[in-house]
């Protein structure tokens, strides 16, 4: 129970950090992104490459920093694989969604998000194969936190729920103390008002891509430091993602962060009746369960 | 000469039950604009529900009701209908993307369940269902070509209803909901009463179509309601043109016969290292078939003919 509590934080933690940029896209673009969660997956091998790129650059970069599996050369590779990765989420945006968005079809939208999703996720079982990947085969052991009630905690994971925290920080400054966070807001309200007000709705989208990208770049490389990367990442994430967005309204962003920490929780706990087997429907159950109770989420504004 | 025939019947069989479904996925996108990411599970639902009640008594599963073949297929839709009728009264009223998500959700969820559940057929499937009419028809090729019939003719009164109904006023209500539910709203109708009953009855027509593709092969196992089902019916119908029948049905054959030969030519042609991929190969050729077509070509092969007034078209 404890152990399933702890767990559920810290899946949380990376549900939180990709339904942020796929609940702003959701909100400002309107239209349900399935490619979203491929994000993660395009995060999570590029900074394998990159990894694989520094270590043969420089062995000292090989070091893992104890007490971590996490090795130097990964830790730049993280940063690397951000900016990539938003570059990415804007190409695809600037090859596909915003052609489709021009003829002017919204559920044209989610259906070529379907096929995006399907052309990343496939390349990328066609270049790295379709066998689990790991960024290190150290085997890093789990230390005993306590033994009644049994608790057992990697290091990595407690790295990652300190690191998602931080982004989520830092991001929660832009957007609360600088004039790009006002407009974001401004642009999220009332898209007409702000740009009547000199906001450059087509920078704003781009930005939203990057952030977007950069953040599912993360909670991808977290996800493969504490599970392991595979080209399905984004298939088994991707309605764990959109509950997230459910569960915290469509459209907020703090929603998105507590949504993720709660449907992490929801998701582990509910193993603690279900069989294991069952854990794919579970992110179903979740939304079924907010659309019963709030359907507009916890911070959700009611919109058609 | 005789092997060609029956492979023919054999893809005819198929394309014509995809055919219905891409029917029933046209009455709910095309004809009024709702976005159903999971036509699989009401699909499965169909399939299921056919041979868990039509079905001979399996050792602790659910089912074998041995009913009347018609019956059970029947029941099938009836299930289907169901599971439809819960899902979008959760999420009709809501913004679209309720609904796309949602029923991707129930596609998973049922996929699941069915995987993991013994009492249902867990991963090995149900077997144990009669096909009907064996005894009279045998098990070659004349049973087979009978089967074709009796799916020809299904697919035509699917064809015909619905073009009867996107001629009926309700069929023009369909699309004054799509086109502008504000307007719709102020001449007194209910737009999210009238999206139910489409979505309903499209998932039935999918349901049909997954009780008839259950009793051709005799068995049914969540291998065949894999979420990749849901993205080839959709890419039937956005390459034959949404809110046109014929352009399903053409888009239908069209795709299924591309799918079925680029997988023939990846396992005959392609290197053995290569055939390991031949789905993720199959998969990125359709994502793009759906992308191009979308960019290039949205309103699909054969678009839809909008009729601006019944007087209009009488002249």
């Amino acid at each position: 129970m404890i152990q399933n509590l702890v767990d559920g934080v810290l899946v949380g933690s990376i549900l939180s950090l990709g339904a942020i940029g796929l609940t702003m896209a959701m909100h400002m673009l309107r239209f349900a992104n399935f490619s979203h969660a491929e994000l993660l997956s395009i995060g999570a091998y590029a900074a394998l490459v990159f990894d694989g790129l520094f270590k043969a650059i420089h062995p000292a970069l090989a070091q893992a920093i104890p007490p971590l599996s996490l090795t130097w050369s990964l830790s730049i590779a993280i940063l690397i694989s951000m900016a990539l990765t938003g570059l990415s989420a804007v190409l695809i945006d600037r090859l596909v969604f915003r052609r489709v968005r021009a003829k002017g079809g919204e559920l044209s939208m989610v259906f070529a998000s379907f096929g995006v999703a399907m052309i990343i996720r496939n390349i990328l079982g066609l270049i790295f194969g379709l066998n689990p990947k790991l960024y290190s085969q150290d085997i890093v052991f789990a230390i005993v936190v306590s033994r009644d009630p049994f608790l057992l905690i990697k290091p990595d994971q407690v790295f990652t729920l300190v690191a998602a925290l931080l982004i989520m920080f830092i991001l929660h400054l832009i957007l609360s103390r600088t004039t790009f966070g006002y407009s974001l807001r401004a642009v999220a309200e009332n898209p007409t008002l702000a740009q009547v007000s000199g906001i450059n709705l087509n920078r704003m989208i781009v930005l939203i891509w990057l952030i977007g990208g950069g953040l599912a770049a993360a909670a991808g490389v977290f996800y493969g430091l504490t599970n392991q990367i595979n080209p399905v990442l984004g298939r088994d994430l991707v309605l764990l993602i959109f509950a997230a967005t459910i569960v915290g309204g469509i459209g907020s962003i703090y929603g998105a962060v507590l949504g993720g920490f709660l449907v992490g929780l929801a998701s582990n706990l509910a193993l603690v009746i279900l069989p294991s087997g069952y854990s794919p429907a579970v992110p179903f159950l979740i939304i079924l369960a907010v659309l019963i109770i709030r359907p507009h989420g916890l911070f959700g504004e009611e919109r058609a | 000469m005789i092997g060609i025939i029956s492979y023919l019947v054999f893809f005819a069989t198929v394309a014509s039950i995809l055919s219905i479904a891409v029917l029933g996925l046209n009455l709910q996108w095309g004809n009024t604009g709702l976005f159903n990411g999971g036509v699989v599970a009401f699909f499965g639902a169909g399939a299921y529900g056919t041979l868990i009640l039509g079905g001979t008594p399996q050792a602790g599963q659910l089912g074998g009701f041995e009913l009347p073949y018609l019956i059970a297929l029947f029941g099938g839709m009836v299930i289907a209908g169901i599971v439809a009728w819960v899902v979008g009264l959760l999420t009709l009223r809501l913004r679209h993307d309720y609904l796309a998500i949602a029923t991707f959700g129930v596609a998973v969820a049922f996929e699941n369940v069915m995987r993991n559940s013994d009492w249902l057929g867990g991963a090995q499937g149900i077997r144990g269902f009669e096909r009907p009419l064996r005894e009279a028809l045998g098990n070659g090729f004349s049973y087979n070509l009978a089967f074709f019939v009796f799916v020809l003719v299904l697919l035509i009164a699917t064809y015909v209803f619905l073009e009867r109904l996107i001629q009926s006023p309700f069929g023009r209500l369909l699309r004054a909901i799509r086109e502008d539910e504000t307007a719709a709203q102020s001449l007194g109708k209910s737009p999210s009463r009238i999206r139910l009953t489409s979505f309903v009855a499209g998932s039935v027509i999918m349901g049909l179509a997954g009780g008839l593709y259950a009793t051709f092969y005799a068995f049914i196992s969540p291998q065949d309601v894999l979420p990749i089902l849901t993205f080839q019916i959709w890419a039937m119908l956005i390459v034959g043109g949404a809110g046109n029948n014929k352009g399903a049905v053409m888009g239908t054959f069209l795709i299924w016969a591309a799918w079925t030969a680029s997988g023939w030519a990846l396992s005959r042609f392609a290197p053995l290292e290569v055939q390991l991929y031949t789905g993720s190969i199959q998969f990125v050729l359709i994502g793009f078939v759906i992308v191009g077509m979308l960019l290039w070509r949205p309103q699909g092969l054969f678009p839809e003919r909008l009729v601006v007034s019944q007087s209009a078209k009488t002249k």
